[in-house]
């Protein structure tokens, strides 16, 4: 299958032990594709960032497995694993994670560092990035002078800057209003998707749901359902 | 590895206010280690003044001296037992004692009297001015013009005084290497004149300064004069004698390494403590970096040459402050006694890499714990 992207099997995480053991993810299989954008949706505590951070060498499960590129990423050992998510994922924290001493060209260009990427060759990168999600302008303003929605295109612009394959994003839209998170949504799918790259959106925003190939559902720990298009494309 | 470190150094210097107060927590403690071991050792080298100037190659003396500035009289056939010895080529006395002079002006001044055998003159200081034979004329005296000198009232060539109720006058003026330590004047005149004029017990001998026909005979010397109930210590020997006496014996030592010590502490509290505070602030954003797909060793080296940076820069500060201060020092008040050695620096070095050593440790094992998920938890 040259089109899947990331194959998820069997996936378990609990946290705690005893009497405060809480299952996160439950037995969760899915597939996602290349070329495509992939949301999923469900309440809060469902799991879903527990399950986003599985798949992209974040975070360990209990057991299941993740596999990327015919690699099961958990069987590799830690060094790998950090390889793994700084050459193949780009991760667009909920909560962006840019760093204030930074200037926002630097920030974007902080996987094209640890990729040891000359300093100056990783800031001309970053700086077609900037272009790219529109905030060139902005690049030498350290990222706590920006807006909310500013702030966001700078953690795009890290997250693809190394040009990974596979872009997740958690609940990208939750600390914008709705007008400005329908336009990152809308630029990513334009300017960002491509064949060669699979986008996972983790939202429980409706406003934004048009723009997503497939919807798949989770509730408890579980995917409970897939609720718009269907199985992924061969 | 090049961009990770410019990373780690943008965090850190661009935090203006931590890197401050990192800085001046390891200025200060390294300030004060390097002043504390300059005076120190400033005092230490101006203890052993006399051994220096005077420059014989052994030195005979009671074996309770432990420092020049006390000796113990030696009687007359000391030293005509030691020009006895096989291998020693020719040996003096030489007086070392306290005088009162009494100024022109009526005012009293201690100094010290170095009295130089009459027959050779072994030990002789260089003259700035006058001629080394006067110094047998009548009462003759030499001065030597060090930091002390003002206290005579700068005395020319002719000039007169008293010295224990006797004539005194100065016909030369000398340099010496190492001023003296105990804040008073140096005179020089002959051993005679020295003992006649500075009321002294039985013994008048205060060393014996021995020079050997070779290097190699002066184990046997030291040996031989052992035998006879004193010491014979080289030149080196006799410096350290004196340092060790400073260093344990008199409380001067054990301060300065407890100051030294409060310091090094004061130093490494403030530091580390900042440098604490500066990694857990940062610590979602080294998580963020491990998410991204940082290794743990790569944010351990981010964290080494932060800590590192900081002891370095906070090094030469120090050590730069505590310069300009001794210099200043020394332009207003010129028997101050401070010298930075290159021990002192290597010393304060040392003890500032610990400071970065244990911040890194301390930061270390907070960064290798955090696991990239912990920065989803707020
Ligand atoms: N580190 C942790 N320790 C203990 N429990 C955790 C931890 N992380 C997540 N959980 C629990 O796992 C469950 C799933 O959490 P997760 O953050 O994945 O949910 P989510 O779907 O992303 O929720 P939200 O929409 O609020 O972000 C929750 O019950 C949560 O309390
Ligand atoms: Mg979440």
């Amino acid at each position: 299958m040259a089109n899947l992207a990331v194959k998820a099997n069997k996936l378990v995480k609990w946290f705690g032990e005893g009497e405060a053991k809480t299952y996160a993810v439950r037995d969760v299989s899915f597939e996602a594709c290349f070329g495509e954008m992939l949301y999923i949706e469900g309440p809060s505590g469902s799991g879903k960032t527990t399950l986003l951070s599985i798949i992209s060498g974040i975070l360990r499960p209990n057991s299941g497995t993740v596999i990327v590129d015919d690699e099961d990423i958990w069987s590799l050992t830690g060094d790998q694993i950090a390889d793994f998510r700084l050459n193949k994922v780009g991760f667009v924290f909920q909560d962006y994670h840019l760093f204030p001493k930074l200037t926002t060209v630097e920030n974007a260009a902080i996987p094209l560092i640890l990729k040891k990427v000359d300093w100056n060759e990783s800031l001309d990168i970053a700086m077609k990035y900037l272009e790219i999600v529109g905030i060139k302008d902005r690049a030498q303003l350290p990222p706590v002078k920006l807006s909310g929605g500013e702030q966001q295109r700078v953690a795009i612009a890290r997250a693809i800057a190394s040009s990974p394959d596979i872009l997740i994003f958690d609940e990208p839209t939750a600390s914008l209003d709705g007008e400005t998170g329908r336009r990152i949504v809308e630029f990513v799918k334009k300017e960002i998707l491509n064949e060669k790259r699979c986008i996972i959106i983790v939202t429980h925003d409706s406003r934004i749901f048009e723009y997503a190939d497939r919807i798949m559902k989770m509730a408890d720990g579980r995917i409970t359902g897939i609720t718009k298009g269907g199985v992924c494309e061969e | 590895m090049k961009g990770i470190l410019k990373i780690a150094y943008k965090l850190l210097v661009n935090d203006k206010g931590k890197f401050a107060a990192l800085l001046v927590g390891i200025t200060f403690a390294v300030f004060l280690m390097v002043m504390m071991t300059s005076m120190f050792a400033g005092i230490l080298h101006r203890a052993s003044a006399t051994v220096v100037n005077i420059g014989a190659k052994v030195w005979v003396m009671d074996p309770a001296v432990n420092t020049p500035a006390n000796s113990i009289p030696m009687p007359d056939y000391v030293l005509d037992a030691v020009r006895s010895i096989n291998g020693v080529k020719y040996a003096v006395p030489l007086y070392s004692g306290a005088g009162l002079a009494k100024l022109q002006n009526g005012v009293y001044q201690a100094v010290t009297v170095i009295g130089l055998d009459d027959a050779t003159l072994f030990g002789r200081p260089d003259l700035l001015q006058g001629n080394i034979e006067d110094i047998y004329a009548e009462n003759s005296f030499i001065v030597v013009r060090d930091s002390e000198y003002p206290k005579l009232g700068k005395p020319q060539l002719g000039t007169e005084f008293e010295i224990n109720d006797h004539k005194g006058v100065i016909v030369g003026i000398a340099q010496v290497s190492v001023g003296s330590l105990f804040g008073t004047p140096t005179l020089y005149t002959t051993y005679n004149r020295a003992i006649q004029y500075i009321p002294s017990m039985r013994f008048t001998i205060s060393y014996i300064i021995v020079e050997p026909k070779s290097i190699t005979a002066v184990p046997y010397i030291k040996q031989q004069i052992r035998s006879l109930g004193y010491e014979a210590l080289t030149k080196d020997e006799f410096i350290r004698k004196i340092s060790t006496y400073y260093k344990y014996q008199t409380g001067l030592g054990m301060n300065v390494l407890l100051m030294t010590i409060i310091s090094f502490i004061v130093g490494l509290s403030i530091s580390g403590q900042t440098f604490y505070t500066f990694i857990l602030e940062n610590l979602e954003k080294f998580g963020a970096l491990k998410a991204i797909g940082a290794k743990g060793s790569e944010l351990i080296y981010m964290i080494l040459f932060q800590a590192t940076f900081t002891a370095l820069t906070g090094y030469g500060m120090g050590i730069g402050l505590a310069a300009v201060i001794i210099t200043l020092a020394k332009l207003r008040l010129p028997s101050y006694a401070a010298m930075i050695t290159f021990t002192n620096l290597g010393f304060a070095f040392v003890m500032v890499l610990i400071i970065a050593a244990i911040s890194s440790y301390i930061g270390v094992r907070k960064v290798i714990r955090i696991e990239p998920f912990d920065i989803f938890r707020g």
